[in-house]
């Protein structure tokens, strides 16, 4: 964030790959995904569909959620499947 | 000097001609209404083998740039030509090439744009992109024409640069007027333009990147910043490349070139090829003992201002000759651009604006002698009627 003109790659390239991590777009959020570990069975659903890999999963175990860069689409919510539940999209307002 | 004997060729000629012998990778072309013949002459030396370039059939102008903007990401050498409404078609990608810092070398033929449709020689095409970053080469006959194309490659592909460069021409005056004119050996076009090395490509998996991200509040001005700078050292390169364009072959290239400027107390300041007629006016008037002189501007963009002051400083009334208008009420933007130059001088001359030749309209030398004999006046204590004027309309 702090490069001066002088200092970044010219013509506004990227110059190497993997560096959307450093890039939080978790401000971009209105909904929250809220994970209750106690319903979540494990099947990695939210984990595959997540576009921005905010699903942090751990020994096989969904164990929580990037929110420096989750965008807050509800994917995760949606693809959970309907008898487990276990993804709640919560509005940001309520965690101000 | 190497240079080979004389030939004739039209402007569209010449610069297709430059562009064989430069081979670029890849040229993109879409032929709108009104084209130039130089991408058609240039598909004809495809279609004969005579260069090795990958010719790309598009179905706009503004596809033509942005496969131009494609390829030279991709590290390749690439040029495109156009005119009039294609080169307003491709605005959008224009400021994209530049902004990508890709050293696309475009033939432009200066033409009027609509409404009213009209295809003859204005500026008001080349003008409107004046803002794009491309860097902007005006040229006053063929082999000026000839000569900016080689020269443009050793200037936009500079490590300082990597800027895109736009050479023109004036529609149908050059553009389609046989001159004689002066080529070079393949070979000697070859070594002086030299291999194209991108400084990244696409294309190399082991050096893997992203150009066209996404900038915002955080890092855009920084990147303008750099092409500003780009811009900036592309005056030092032009001098250098023109420099050693002319030790090389014998023609030298600067911002201008001043005809009899030196002594004179009166000068027009213009582009392109009305600089050949006003030096008949000159010369008729240096006859008669008026002290008036010429100074033809060769680069707009980058615009030469300190060089351009300290030529006119000396100079009693100045005009400057717009071949478009701006619409803004306060002059043609070659006007706009020159007075603002002068502004820091001590004492600045009296300066007033023609517009003229708008869609291809006629300029005589009687014309421009009426000009100088206006300058005469104001230079001689009268004074400025009117700092603007439309030049040949009829009133």
């Amino acid at each position: 964030m702090t490069k001066t003109w002088k200092e970044l790659p010219e013509g506004g390239l990227i110059t190497e790959s993997g560096n959307a991590h450093q890039y939080e777009t978790g401000d971009w959020r209105n909904l929250r995904p809220v994970h209750d570990r106690e319903k979540c069975i494990n099947c990695l659903f939210c984990w595959i569909y997540c576009p921005d890999s905010a699903i942090i999963v751990k020994d096989g175990k969904v164990v929580g959620i990037d929110y420096a860069h989750c965008k807050g689409c509800g994917i995760c919510a949606r693809e959970c499947p309907d008898k487990v539940k276990a993804i709640k999209m919560v509005d940001e307002s309520e965690y101000e | 000097m190497a240079t080979k004997e004389l030939v004739a060729r039209t402007g569209n000629e010449a610069m297709a001609e430059a562009m064989r012998q430069i081979n670029p990778d890849v040229v993109a072309a879409y032929p709108i209404t009104p084209a130039t013949e130089i991408v058609q002459l240039f598909s004809s030396y495809v279609a004969d083998g005579l260069v090795d370039t990958e010719f790309v059939t598009v179905e706009s102008e503004h596809s033509a740039m942005s496969a131009c903007v494609g390829a030279s990401t991709a590290g390749a050498r690439v040029m495109t030509g156009t005119s009039s409404q294609g080169l307003i078609l491709m605005a959008e990608i224009l400021y994209i090439a530049a902004g990508l810092r890709c050293p696309i070398i475009l033939a432009e033929v200066n033409r009027a744009l609509s409404s009213p449709i009209n295809i003859h020689c204005d500026h008001s095409d080349t003008m409107s992109v004046r803002d794009s970053g491309w860097i902007q080469i005006f040229s006053e006959n063929s082999q000026e024409a000839y000569d900016n194309m080689i020269q443009a490659v050793r200037i936009g592909e500079h490590m300082d640069v990597r800027l895109p460069v736009m050479v023109t021409t004036d529609g149908f005056i050059i553009s389609h007027g046989l001159e004689a004119i002066s080529m070079l050996e393949d070979k000697e076009v070859q070594d002086f333009i030299g291999p194209y090395k991108a400084a990244y490509s696409l294309l190399d998996v082991e050096k893997p990147i992203t150009a066209g991200g996404l900038d915002f509040t955080d890092y855009y001005f920084e990147h303008r910043r750099q092409t500003a700078q780009a811009m900036k050292n592309a005056k030092k390169v032009i001098l250098e490349v023109g420099r050693e364009f002319g030790e090389k072959f014998g023609r030298n290239y600067g911002f201008f070139e001043g005809y009899k400027l030196d002594d004179a107390e009166i000068a027009l300041v213009l582009l392109g090829s009305t600089a050949g007629t006003a030096r008949v006016a000159v010369d008729q008037l240096r006859e008669a003992g008026v002290k008036c002189g010429l100074l033809k501007l060769r680069v707009f963009r980058p615009f030469p201002a300190e060089e351009l002051a300290e030529a006119l400083k000396h100079l009693k009334a100045i005009a400057v000759m717009d071949r478009s208008d701006s619409l803004s009420t306060a002059g043609g933007p070659l006007f706009a651009e020159v007075r603002s130059a002068l502004y820091d001088l001590p004492e600045r001359p009296a300066i007033v604006n023609y517009i003229y030749g708008l869609g291809g309209r006629d300029i005589t030398v009687e014309d421009l002698e009426g000009v100088y004999r206006e300058l005469q006046r104001i230079s001689g204590g009268g004074q400025v009627q009117e700092t603007i004027q439309y030049l040949g309309v009829r009133e």
